[in-house]
């Protein structure tokens, strides 16, 4: 095989740039699939800008915790405890902010501190004790669980300050006021924004590929890619812009998809996650300290499903012991929807986030139909299931190892 | 298709065994007498594991040619199970025993002493503890597999092979995990197994052993049989067994160069590793050798004779127990206690299962290049992208590693070209001291003359190079001096004007008590 591929130097690189890519475009296809179905299905309530909106907030846990997730389960590890860190930081930040009278922003400092302790916690058990993972986080599971119950004495803390409370609900004031019937300008602004910083990114890295003589994707390709992108964005910033001003949710989640990527992609760290899921032996062979890695992980994690908590109460305006039920497996299944392999060593960010779309968009749209939850359960089961065996399947067809 | 002689149980004639084209077995006769102990001896590759898995139906009738014969009638064995059937039993050097079931269940696994799926538990541990009077343990049939150490472990795989009526007992390199007092037990019940008319096959690397207890030795060499010697003529000995193992010609497949060798670089003292298992094992027993700049330092020593183990031990300790010993380089005391501080220290090491533990397989060829010097790439923990991909393509270009691009997965590459990973990884951290375990296993001609060129430029760049290889013709050719070992000691030291196959094997093959 490889003498085939020296004949015809650099068609090996191309054509995998390419495979890659359209795996991904396979997933952003699904997603655009189900709005669409969704669309028709309700009558299109879905792509109302209040549900629009809706989407965003209810969904930004997901987001949150699928970002930490998928580096758990790229580095060969499963986190089952974040539905119950969710309740316990959301717990102590009300109290924070209700009993001991601290500022709303000092709260969320002790939530994350909070979660970093619990990230701290559960890394010790797993990187340097050799506890595996789901093990650790089952117990952390119920241990975190029941120290919210025993925090919040089985009641709730309601009449969070306002402050707090914009983090889930809030939205950016509407400056420069509305234009063309009621459109936030902040909002609209903010998507051309975006786009062109998109679009110039996409040139710039193509330009310095171009110099190095590395391996392009077609022109054709790029310029589909950055038309779809615009396209796509400033029509949801449309809508959105119509319901009230920027959710200042939505700034949080790109600011983390944007430094998560980023984190992946370029860092040291991002590198040795990936090598130490792809081989733990050869990474461990090659001097990576997988030990601290491991914890590092862990203790991200922890921070991650802090926020997710303090965006949880913000949302809710209170602490109840049931926050957070089951959260853990939204994450989970939107990092393997999102392409992670369940082996570990493969998985992206924006895979993550797209997977978690995907959940909350099914939910959304099953629920403005008013389909039972019940079946909603089956529905996202089955859903989890074919994405997964899509994946593996696509693989055992592929090159054996 | 009855045998003409009775007194011969087993007849295999003209074996030949191909893998995608490639003979691994070109011809094997091997004929066995009655309640002997027939030992087969070879080189590692020799065929030797292959022609058991002939013989035990794990490669089945109809995916070789040629004949076996046993116990009076042609066996066209399809799958285990048949072989155990006709009372083969092939007990392999890794014991396949399930540590947490009792010594009772595991001699019965399988063959369970049952009516209607329903297990007799009092018959079962009866006739365990009648099979362990046999073997001559004294354990309750209770006791838990893991409770019970390695050498009783192998009396429990016989007793397991008793259970199943035994009529040839194969056993595959059966003293390779056992101390000195259980390796004399273990044979003393195989002589006593001949006395009760069970015929075996021993393979071990131990001559020794092997002079001791067989009757026969059958030697394999590239596929095919040298010779049968009778173990009771006054020739026979260990000498003449070595000398058949190896009579093959050096071929003159390696570049030539010219050893600029320098001051001493590299020095390992008083080198001493426990087992990471058994810690009354010794693994690494007072190693202490050195190497200089420039120099080509072989390590010779067949299977299990501690070689890896060794490398492992120096390059940050991730191999074994009970570490002890001293490290220089250039003459000055170094620490290589974790892995990440004898890269730093300019130590590298390629492990001979490549795969298992050399490459990232769903990762492209940039990651993996970069994998053990990432740092070197990076600034503020932040990779320069760019940097490393012209790196990892300056290798791909100056290793010929043959594929369009360093985007191509590691998984994909040729055997020759996933080796060229490796290496560039391991270059790529700029080390001093290389030490190379099996740089050319499963890797074709051309790879490996390429490889042994790359191997004669680190000499010349005043690097201290330190291969480990099964394959003597290799070791010859590259090295400039090799040091033998055996169970987990240096048994010889062997410039490379007076080294040759025979002196080498001889070394190797020595036991404990040997005079050295």
């Amino acid at each position: 095989m490889s003498t085939i591929s020296a004949q015809k130097p650099g068609s090996d690189g191309r054509r995998l740039r390419l495979n890659v890519d359209l795996r991904q475009f396979g997933i952003l296809g699904a997603l655009a699939i189900i709005v669409i179905l969704f669309q028709v299905l309700t009558g299109g309530k879905l792509l109302l800008p209040a549900n629009i909106n809706n989407l965003i907030q209810q969904n930004a846990y997901v987001l949150i915790l699928a970002v930490g997730m998928v580096i758990v389960i790229i580095a060969g590890h499963i986190d089952l405890s974040v539905g119950s860190v969710v309740a316990l930081v959301g717990a102590v930040t009300a109290i924070a902010m209700v009993q001991w009278e601290l500022p709303w922003w000092g709260a969320v400092v002790v939530g994350l501190a909070v979660g970093a302790l619990v990230g701290v916690w559960q890394g010790f058990w797993i990187a340097f004790v050799g506890i595996p993972a789901f093990i650790v986080t089952l117990a952390g599971m119920l241990l975190f669980r029941g120290l919210t119950l025993v925090l919040l004495t089985g009641g709730t803390i309601n009449a969070l300050p306002a402050g707090f409370v914009a983090i889930g609900k809030g939205t950016l004031p509407q400056s420069f006021g509305t234009m063309l019937g009621g459109h936030d300008v902040v909002t609209l602004i903010a998507a051309i924004v975006v786009v062109i910083a998109f679009a110039l990114s996409q040139f710039r890295s193509r330009r310095k590929q171009l110099a190095l003589d590395l391996p392009v994707e077609p022109g054709m390709l790029l310029v589909a890619k950055i038309v779809v992108t615009t396209v796509a964005v400033l029509f949801f910033a449309w809508l959105l812009s119509a319901h009230r001003g920027l959710p200042i949710i939505l700034i949080i989640l790109a600011a983390l998809i944007l430094l998560y990527t980023f984190v992946l992609k370029r860092t040291v760290f991002g590198r040795h996650v990936y090598a130490m899921g792809g081989n733990l032996f050869a990474a461990q062979m090659s001097g990576v300290k997988t030990r601290w890695v491991n914890f590092f992980i862990f203790v991200n994690m922890g921070v991650l499903a802090a926020l997710a908590g303090i965006v949880t109460a913000a949302r809710a305006g209170g602490a109840v012991a049931s926050a957070g039920n089951s959260y853990e497996l939204d994450a989970i299944a939107a990092a393997f929807i999102g392409g992670a392999a369940v082996t570990g060593g493969v998985g992206t960010v924006i895979g993550a986030v797209i997977g978690a779309m995907i959940m909350g968009v099914l939910n959304m749209g099953l629920s403005i139909l008013s389909v039972d939850s019940a079946w909603q359960q089956v529905i996202k089961g089955l859903v989890l299931l074919l994405a997964v065996a899509f994946d593996v399947v696509s693989k055992r067809r592929g090159p054996r190892m | 298709m009855t045998s003409a002689d009775d007194s011969t149980i087993l007849t295999m004639r003209d074996i030949v065994k191909e893998f995608n084209g490639i003979p691994a077995l070109s011809g094997v006769s091997v004929d066995l007498k009655r309640g002997e102990v027939h030992g087969i001896c070879g080189e590692n590759g020799a065929g030797k594991s292959t022609l058991m898995k002939v013989l035990s139906g794990v490669y089945p009738y109809g995916s070789f040619t040629g004949t076996i014969e046993f116990d009076g009638h042609e066996a066209r064995y399809r799958s285990i199970n048949d072989s155990e059937r006709d009372g083969i039993v092939i007990i392999h050097q890794e014991l396949a025993l399930s540590p947490y079931l009792s010594i009772a269940e595991n001699i019965f696994l399988g063959n369970e002493l049952q009516s209607r799926g329903v297990i007799d538990w009092d018959r079962t541990n009866k006739e365990a503890a009648i099979l362990l009077a046999r073997v001559g343990l004294n354990e309750n049939p209770a006791t838990r597999i893991q409770d019970i150490g390695v050498g009783k472990q192998q009396l429990v795989e016989i007793a397991k092979a008793l259970a199943k009526e035994v009529k040839l007992l194969i056993l595959d390199e059966p003293t390779a995990a056992l101390n000195d007092e259980d390796s004399a037990h273990l044979l003393d019940l195989i002589n006593n197994l001949r006395d009760q008319g069970i015929t075996s096959i021993i393979i071990s690397h131990k001559l020794k052993e092997i002079r001791r207890i067989a009757d026969r030795v059958t030697v394999i060499r590239d596929g095919s049989t040298i010779e049968t010697i009778d173990m009771s003529e006054p020739t026979a000995n260990e000498g003449r067994i070595i000398k058949a193992m190896v009579g093959r010609e050096l071929s003159s497949m390696f570049p030539p160069r010219t050893p600029d060798i320098g001051e001493e670089k590299f020095r390992v003292e008083h080198w001493t590793v426990h087992h990471p298992m058994d810690s009354s094992r010794l693994v690494s027993d007072d190693v202490s050798f050195s190497v200089r700049a420039g120099e080509i330092v072989g390590f010779a020593g067949l299977m299990g004779a501690g070689r890896t183990e060794l490398a492992m031990s120096i390059f940050g300790r991730s191999y074994g127990t009970g570490i002890s010993g001293t490290v220089f380089k250039d003459g000055k005391k170094i620490s290589t206690r974790t892995i990440d501080e004898a890269i730093r220290n300019g130590i590298a090491y390629t492990t001979e299962d490549r795969k298992r533990y050399g490459l990232n397989l769903i990762g492209d060829i940039r990651v993996n290049i970069s994998a053990a010097a990432v740092g070197r790439l990076a600034k503020w923990g932040i990779v320069n992208g760019l940097r490393e991909y012209q790196v990892a393509e300056s290798y791909r270009t100056s290793m010929n590693i043959k594929t369009g691009s360093v985007a191509t997965l590691t998984g994909r590459l040729s055997g020759g070209n996933q080796q060229k990973v490796v290496l560039s990884k391991w270059l790529h951290t700029h080390p001093d001291v290389l030490i190379l375990d099996e740089p050319t296993r499963g890797i074709d001609v051309g790879a490996k003359y390429e490889i042994y060129g790359l191997i004669n430029e680190l000499a010349a760049q005043g690097k201290a190079v330190i291969v480990i290889s099964s394959e003597l013709p290799e070791l010859l050719g590259l090295s400039d001096r090799i040091y033998a070992i055996s169970e987990g000691r240096i048994t010889g030291e062997v410039s490379r004007a007076d080294a040759d196959q025979e002196t080498l094997m001889h070394y190797m093959t020595a036991g404990k008590d040997d005079d050295r």
